[in-house]
């Protein structure tokens, strides 16, 4: 029941706000909503008490028939990976609510929609990380685009209709390809005795070597615009120069992970030979948007599409780690996802609230904001170090394992990638310079530090970061042990230890059988 | 029941000994009740015209269409309680033939009428409102009147009304139940005849813009009455081939057939080439842009969402029945034409202005997306346990019914001072000015797009299923991808009416009249309720088994 409560209490937390009455200043719409995420985070936590570390598979589940004459069900349930991402949504989403306190100041009588988008999105995120079944998975999957679609094109900023739109074409484009593939699973499954769309029967489906490959390409595909990567990343840029921050933040760090997470549960599991097939060209798309999202960033002056590059550029190695098959990069990439989200919601937030006090997203209209403003600078510099993976800090971990995995299967793959990291601190260290350093400009000269509820809203996600990146250990336990099952279905199986330390014996390329 | 009559002729002009037997048809009033019943209420809606008196004609007439409409329909759904299952080894089904074998009171068939019925009282709800035109109908007071004279200014003058256009309304109906339960192709034809001829005089009845309402008309008499002679042609050639114009009957001799039979590839081109007009496929569609913008909206929204309806349904049974044995001399015909019709309805509604033409072209690309789910030609399985071709079509229908006829409904509450205001450029800033109108019309446009949780999905879902399942996987890819164009001019409508500042004044929204209301509020939860839980009408769809021989 819990991982339904979960869903519900967000969805009806959700109405609630739209339905309240809009007052002048939409105090109460917000402060109800918040209260609701907060709610929604204390149950996540029992959540997490509730999880048994020491059992495997699927746990807390629950199942009901929902469309009979099709074989649907309303199934839940949640691994380590599973429980990862929906703790992070769940993390995230008061932060969020409460860094667009002031979004919506210039046209009050919309606070109250703006709010209740963002916890539709929050529960159909928790609802895409906990279904077991696909069709299920694929609708509320399908449903995010809705909320997002109104937050940036109704709520968004500049060119925020075609933002709007070209997001939601991306996304439906891929979906609806998906949608083929579960028409497919569907037919076999008919086929097979009787309709079912439950991970655990679609596990069990016998199909031949091109009809895998057919299906898996129509999920893969999907994801792959999803977690935005190379070359089908286009939307996310524009989307995210339009977005406000908060949505942003919801976006990129949340909704994106469905791609990977995607991944992970319904293309490794169902289809792990067509999986297999596809990684040599999976893992070179990867490394091509690690370095091709790193670049672009380099050239951006825009502080928002800037951080979205850096995604595309982060997306690639989380999807490269995924694809490398081994225990070690898989549990990275998982554990990337995590931190992605939170160094990436720090960065969108801190230059949202740049852009709120100098009215531009523009790097070059910036300067010398340390001198006035030097706590705004110190979070700055902290999300950009996080981002560009400095040991210490939480995304280290993750990309050190994913690299590391991913040196045992292809060298020449984990070598392009490791480039990226010396990218990324030259995006990230030029923006800073950039915006914060050298002399004030007359608009920047009039800035005001971090209020007391800016520094507090960042603060949880600051410390999150600081501390899994001296002790990620406790999110290891969780991850590792829903990894290892996806790693033994793919079949290609960790690669001989001495792999780690023999260099010249893995240059076999993967060592695939 | 054609047999009989023939027989009758000769026989009476011999001595009373050497007479044969007249054998009187058996007919089973109760399977042919709601038949009899609609032809009632229309017959009794002509008396209506002859004896009410002018000033309470038009209450009168609505009244008893839509509760004719209801009654009708109650029978309806009694009848399906009804209907006796009847198995063979390879499928099951509902009910059996009636009237000596002219008729199909199956399953598919009756839940056909049911939907019919429901899209009927749903239109004549629209056509019964009188609040927008300032206490008049949307249809012309003196159709002979010419557009803009004298006399049609004295005519408004005199709040004349066609109170007719309901008695014609109901013919057409009672056509399409025909229509969609024609066993052979005689009474078939008469059905297409009745179910068209009321509905060329209805479109050009609009009371705004009559210019383009008759021209509207003229080209779809004109056009249809073309398509009826091909269908005709076709019937004939039916005849010759296998000397049978019953279904049953043709689907011996095709099964019997040695070799190639060019009279039978023929007679099947021909009468797909009428079906396929009704249905409004490319390339039979050229009418549908122009008589949906021309006809006055109530009809617009009854003809989009009910002739399709039936026409699906009767090509279905043709196709399924009577030609069934060749299944792969036309499936590649309707594979090309599937695509052809989807992707020239998605690609050329992008660039319409006009929100009535706009809704023309989706139906073309919808008819596309059935002929998807047709052309599967997956009749499934005994136990009925899963999507067939046939209940595929019959959801699609339903969810697209529904869906066209409420957007129809906030097509005609949109106005200006000319009228219905369809230029799309008026719609900008919908959303502000009237929230739940706009949110409806919304709705129903995810619904064509088929985003889940809306009816549309269900129903794409089951067609691509069906075809799938039927082996044409190739279409299911292209029909997704087809999907992303069509939510393109979807979801343009939403840019428009929710993050485009309005220009001028903006649009200007009437206060709906109560049915017009209604009519929303039930496309509304219909739609949604088939998105969420379709599980009830799913069920009754794949229960109600095959078209029955």
């Amino acid at each position: 029941m819990i991982l339904s409560l979960l869903i519900a209490v967000p969805m009806l937390g959700a109405l609630v706000v739209a339905l309240l009455p809009r007052t002048a200043n939409g105090a109460l719409a917000k402060q109800v909503a918040v209260g609701v995420s907060l709610l929604t985070l204390v149950m996540s936590l029992f959540t997490l008490r509730e999880f048994d570390l020491d059992s495997a598979g699927y746990q807390l589940t629950e199942n009901a028939e929902w469309i009979g004459a099709l074989g649907v069900h309303w199934a839940l349930g949640v691994n380590g990976i599973g429980l990862t991402m929906i703790f992070l949504t769940t993390v995230l989403t008061p932060i969020v609510l409460i860094a667009s306190w002031h979004d919506k100041e210039h046209e009050p009588e919309r606070t109250n929609t703006y709010f209740a988008w963002m916890l539709v999105l929050e529960a159909l995120a928790i609802g895409v990380f906990s279904a077991t079944d696909v069709f299920m998975f694929y609708v509320l999957f399908e449903a995010t685009l809705i909320p997002i679609y109104f937050l940036i094109g109704a709520h968004g900023t500049g060119q925020r209709s075609y933002a709007a739109v070209k997001f939601l074409i991306y996304n439906l484009v891929g979906g609806l390809l998906m949608l083929a593939s579960i028409v497919g699973l569907y037919v076999l499954s008919t086929q097979q005795g009787g309709p079912s769309f439950l991970h655990s029967d679609l596990m069990r489906l016998d199909m031949s070597q091109s009809t895998e490959r057919l299906l898996f390409l129509g999920f893969f595909i999907a994801f792959a615009i999803k977690a935005p990567l190379w070359p089908l990343h286009t939307w996310l840029p524009d989307a995210a120069a339009s977005a406000t921050p908060g949505t942003s933040v919801l976006m990129v760090s949340v909704i994106d992970k469905v791609g990977t997470f995607g991944m992970i549960r319904w293309c490794l599991e169902l289809f792990p030979g067509a999986s297999e097939w596809a990684s040599p060209v999976v893992l070179v798309l990867a490394a091509i948007s690690i370095i091709y999202g790193a670049l672009l960033a380099i050239g951006q002056d825009d502080l928002r599409r800037l951080i979205a590059l850096t995604s595309v550029s982060h997306f690639g190695f989380i999807v490269m780690g995924i694809f490398a098959f081994t225990t070690v990069s898989m549990t990275g990439s998982v554990l990337y996802m995590f931190n992605h989200g939170l160094s990436t919601a720090v960065l969108f937030l801190v230059a949202g609230m740049m852009i709120y006090r100098r009215g531009s997203g523009r790097i070059s209209d910036f300067g010398g904001v340390q001198k006035v403003a030097p706590v705004l600078g110190g979070v700055l510099l902290i999300g950009g170090l996080s981002s560009l993976s400095l040991p210490g800090l939480a995304p280290f971990v993750s990309e050190f394992l994913v690299l590391a995995g991913t040196f045992t299967r292809s060298i020449p793959i984990a070598a392009v990638a490791t480039l990226g990291i010396v990218l990324a601190a030259v995006y990230i260290l030029l923006m800073y310079q950039r915006t914060m350093t050298g002399p004030l400009n007359e608009e920047t000269a009039k800035f005001t530090d971090l209020s007391r509820r800016e520094v507090g809203l960042l603060a949880p996600a600051i410390a999150l970061i600081i501390g899994l990146g001296f002790y990620p250990q406790p999110l290891l336990d969780l991850i590792e042990p829903a990894v290892t099952p996806v790693v033994q279905t793919v079949g290609v199986g960790d690669p001989p230890q001495r792999a780690l330390f023999d260099i010249s014996s893995s240059t076999t390329e993967g060592g695939h059988e | 029941m054609i047999g009989t009559l023939v027989s009758l002729a000769p026989g009476s002009l011999l001595p009373a000994a050497d007479r044969p037997d007249i054998l009187a048809p058996v007919l089973d009033y109760k399977a042919l009740m709601p038949l009899i019943v609609i032809l009632g209420f229309a017959m009794l809606a002509l008396v209506v015209e002859i004896v009410v008196p002018k000033a309470s004609r038009f209450t009168t007439q609505a009244v008893v269409a839509i509760g004719g409409t209801a009654i009708t329909l109650g029978l309806t759904v009694w009848l399906y309680t009804d209907l006796v299952a009847v198995e063979n080894q390879r499928w099951h089904g509902l009910g059996g033939l009636e009237g000596v074998g002219a008729v199909a009171v199956d399953g598919p068939g009756v839940i056909t009428w049911m939907m019919l019925l429901v899209f009927g009282i749903m239109s004549f709800l629209l056509f019964a409102d009188r609040t927008l035109e300032g206490g008049l109908s949307a249809f012309t007071g003196r159709a002979a009147d010419a557009p803009g004279s004298a006399q049609e200014a004295e005519a408004v003058e005199a709040k004349l009304e066609h109170t007719e256009v309901f008695p014609l309304a109901l013919f057409a109906l009672s056509g399409m139940m025909l229509f969609a339960v024609s066993q052979d192709l005689i009474t078939m034809f008469v059905a297409l005849e009745v179910l068209s001829l009321p509905l060329y005089v209805l479109s050009g009845l609009a009371r705004r813009r009559r210019l383009l309402s008759q021209e509207a008309a003229l080209k779809y008499f004109l056009l249809g009455a073309f398509a009826s002679a091909f269908f005709l042609y076709g019937a004939a050639l039916a005849y010759g081939f296998s000397g049978s114009l019953n279904l049953t009957e043709i689907d011996k001799a095709v099964s019997a057939r040695g070799d190639e039979a060019p009279l039978l590839l023929a007679a099947i081109a021909l009468l797909l080439v009428g079906l396929l007009f009704k249905v409004g496929a490319v390339p039979f569609h050229s009418w549908t842009p122009d008589v949906y913008q021309g006809a006055p909206t109530p009809v617009t929204a009854f003809m989009a969402a009910a002739t399709k309806a039936a026409a699906f349904v009767a090509m279905m049974r043709v196709l399924f029945v009577a030609f069934g044995g060749s299944s792969w001399d036309w499936r590649p015909i309707l594979w090309i034409i599937a695509v052809v019709t989807m992707l020239l309805g998605s690609i050329v509604a992008i660039s319409q202005t006009d929100v009535k033409r706009m809704l023309a072209y989706s139906s073309v690309a919808h008819a596309g997306f059935l002929i998807v789910g047709l052309s599967g030609a997956y009749l499934g399985t005994k136990d009925g346990n899963e999507i067939t071709s046939i209940s595929s079509v019959l959801f699609y229908l339903l969810a697209y019914g529904v869906a066209t006829i409420g957007a129809f409904a906030v097509v005609t509450v949109v106005r200006d001072s000319a009228g219905e205001a369809t230029h799309l450029s008026k719609w900008a800033g919908l959303g502000k000015a009237s929230p739940f109108l706009a949110g409806s019309f919304a709705l129903f446009m995810l619904s064509f797009a088929g985003i889940p949780l809306t009816a549309g999905f269900i129903g794409k879902w089951g067609v691509f299923s069906a075809a799938w399942a039927g082996g044409a996987w190739f279409l299911v890819v292209i029909g997704v991808l087809t999907s992303a164009i069509a939510a393109y001019f979807y979801v343009r409508v939403i840019v428009l009416m929710y993050f485009t500042e309005p220009i001028g004044d903006g649009p200007t929204v009437a206060v709906a009249g109560v049915p017009t209301t209604v009519v929303i509020a039930l496309a509304v939860i219909a739609t949604v309720v088939l998105g969420v839980l379709p599980g009830p009408f799913l069920d009754l769809v794949q229960h109600a088994g095959v078209f029955v021989r």
